[in-house]
């Protein structure tokens, strides 16, 4: 490329002959093709290799994960682990069933449902079907602030603001719950329920929707019950993807909801989830390569898997509103 | 419907009383989704002001510039920020262009296979770990097995691991946007592949990828989960000087105010999360900005 303006078919005074390329230019410009050749494929490759980090990230994450859990089911059998309702491995009387802090984990997942879905659907209808397209540019991007705030913050508002009023309210509230933790979850993610709820409603064809209103069917009745059936799959992958980010939430369950593994459905009381679990023994001092330790892994192969299924299934759900309707 | 009103025409009076019905429950609808979307930002606005009237009175140059201290008067933010800063850096400089790389391969290079597929249902599915299982991966991969211990770079590497599906799924969209009409041209005038890459798609596509690789930098700056799984402090009365060194970040800090039981601590979190969230939004106003310039150039 670089070299044409040098070349000696440039002179004006170069005969028929001198087009031909002599037998040094042809070396260079064979060396040149080699090396471009060379760096074409390198970079090629380097790319590639780019793009595999993501497989190696993942079998990593398994490898790790499974090394540890492994030798883990080799001291507790995965029975007693995953049907044991008593979680007391850092007590001198270890007791290693998984169920209470799975039960924690359900139960501010469940609290956090109940506050995102409804809200963040009737959000998603309302700036898919009701709001004027200025009013939702405003509305929009305000919402995914609340996204973008880090759950330590979170974790804060919960004790410091929610669960005040919560005890004020009802004054048998311990000072860490899982309804705080889980309410103010609830409008973490919000945002992402919002937003795929949003996307599977406007994917419903607008034919539907006219078609609906020619028959006289008010703008409800054409919402409830044209439009939302219409998105129903989408709808349910964004409450599946929002469970899974909630059983994955770490700070404002470490910060809020307390760390006393048990089983139950009392809101107002403090319980252990599954991450909150791994903060408390990572910051603790238990000497790394014990059982002690070794629990964090089996804990965390289980969220892993949790939430793995749920990513799947969700995954799965969003392709089949886009086959019925692209 | 009754048995009446589907047997014949209903009466005026049923149907005056339907249409009364149906405008009311479209109207209570209507309310409940305006209350609903109200209901998110008066949560957001609530969570400000409760920070910002804590937090806001704390942040001096004495907040920013001591280090963390038994006594709440003289704590400080300075090893936090210090460790934030480093963490950064290096998360910055491993993930960009390994993220990069990986969205021209799976945008310029990949040929439709299974593997390329399973590229990217793999980065999909990364997305959605919790980011404490990237705290386990990173404790067992290297802190320990690296033997690299509780150190910058370590958690460096983690988060970037974490944090390169966001990078690679915007720098992809942003290559995806460059039209086709430009690599035509350009591989008409000669060019080989990596040049029409390089001197074509790259700078119409650098805005996108820029903004993309800013936000995801901006959730770094805010994750504490993983960070404390591999074993960063929570107590460091000294500066962190390179990659290598035992650090704290500026999250850890405010979750460690958080969790003691005096109240002056709690204003102190307060306080480190006024810092923190500023920080967020000048990394987010940048991405806005560089978002709209590049929309505006290529118009």
């Amino acid at each position: 490329m670089n070299n044409w303006r040098s070349a000696p078919r440039a002179q004006p005074t170069a005969d028929a002959a001198a087009h031909q390329p002599d037998g040094f230019e042809l070396a260079s410009s064979r060396r040149d093709s080699l090396r471009r050749k060379l760096v074409e494929r390198s970079v090629h490759v380097v790319l590639f290799l780019c793009a595999v980090i993501s497989i190696l990230t993942t079998t990593g994450i398994v490898i790790t994960l499974l090394g540890e859990t492994i030798q883990f089911f080799g001291e507790v059998p995965i029975v007693d682990f995953l049907t044991g309702t008593r979680w007391t491995p850092l007590f001198a009387s270890k007791s290693f069933g998984v169920l209470p802090l799975v039960n924690g984990t359900i139960v501010v997942a469940l609290v956090a449902i109940v506050v995102a879905v409804p809200i963040g659907l009737l959000t998603a209808i309302f700036l898919s079907e009701f709001a004027p397209a200025r009013l939702r540019s405003v509305v929009k991007p305000i919402l995914e602030v609340l996204a973008g705030i880090p759950t330590v913050v979170y974790g804060y508002f919960a004790l410091q603001f929610v669960t005040p009023i919560l005890r004020g309210i009802f004054p048998q509230t311990q000072i860490f719950n899982v309804a705080s933790a889980g309410i103010v979850m609830g409008f973490m993610i919000l945002p992402m329920m919002a937003s795929i709820s949003e996307d599977a409603l406007r994917a419903v064809p607008r034919d539907l929707r006219e078609g609906a209103f020619a028959l006289g069917a008010t703008r409800f009745e054409v919402v409830s019950r044209v439009v939302v059936p219409g998105a129903l799959s989408g709808i349910l992958a964004a409450v599946i993807l929002s469970i899974s980010r909630a059983i994955g939430e770490t700070m404002i369950v470490a910060i809020a909801a307390g760390l006393q593994p048990q089983m139950g459905f009392d809101l107002l009381r403090s319980m252990e989830t599954m991450t909150a679990y791994i903060v408390q023994v990572s910051l603790g001092d238990t000497p790394q390569g014990g059982i002690e330790f070794r629990t964090i892994f089996a804990v965390g192969t289980l969220l892993f898997v949790m939430t793995l299924v749920m990513n799947l299934l969700s995954d799965l759900l969003v392709r089949r509103y886009r086959e019925a309707y692209e | 419907m009754s048995a009446r009103a589907t047997a014949a025409v209903p009466s005026p009076d049923v149907w005056r009383a339907s249409q009364a019905r149906r405008r009311w429950s479209g109207w209570l609808f209507y309310g409940l989704a305006v209350v609903s979307t109200m209901m998110g930002l008066v949560m957001l606005g609530a969570l400000l002001f409760d920070i910002f009237t804590d937090g806001a009175r704390q942040v001096d140059w004495h907040f920013l510039s001591n280090y963390p201290s038994r006594i709440a008067d003289n704590a400080g933010l300075r090893s936090a920020l210090l460790g934030s800063l480093w963490m950064l850096a290096f998360t910055a400089i491993i993930a960009f262009p390994l993220g990069v790389g990986a969205a021209i391969y799976l945008e310029e290079y990949a040929p439709d296979n299974w593997l390329t597929r399973f590229i990217q249902l793999n980065i999909a599915n990364l997305a959605g770990v919790p980011s404490i299982v990237y705290g386990l991966l990173g404790l067992g991969l290297f802190v320990r097995w690296l033997a690299l211990g509780r150190v910058v770079l370590a958690g460096s590497m983690t988060m970037a691991l974490l944090i390169l599906p966001l990078i690679i799924v915007a720098s992809r969209e942003a290559i995806r946007a460059v039209p086709d009409s430009l690599r035509e041209g350009s591989y008409a005038l000669g060019a080989t592949r990596w040049q029409m890459v390089r001197q074509t798609v790259l700078p119409s596509a650098a805005g996108g990828i820029l903004t993309g690789t800013i936000l995801a930098l901006a959730r770094a700056i805010g994750e504490t989960a993983p960070l404390i799984t591999i074993g960063a402090l929570t107590y460091v009365a000294f500066d962190p000087n390179g990659p290598l060194d035992i650090f704290t970040v500026l999250p850890i800090q405010i979750f460690n105010w958080v969790s003691l039981p005096q109240k002056e601590f709690h204003s102190l979190a307060a306080g480190g999360i006024v810092v923190l969230l500023v920080v967020l939004l000048t990394a987010n106003s940048l991405a806005v900005y560089l978002r709209y310039r590049m929309q505006r150039r290529l118009q």
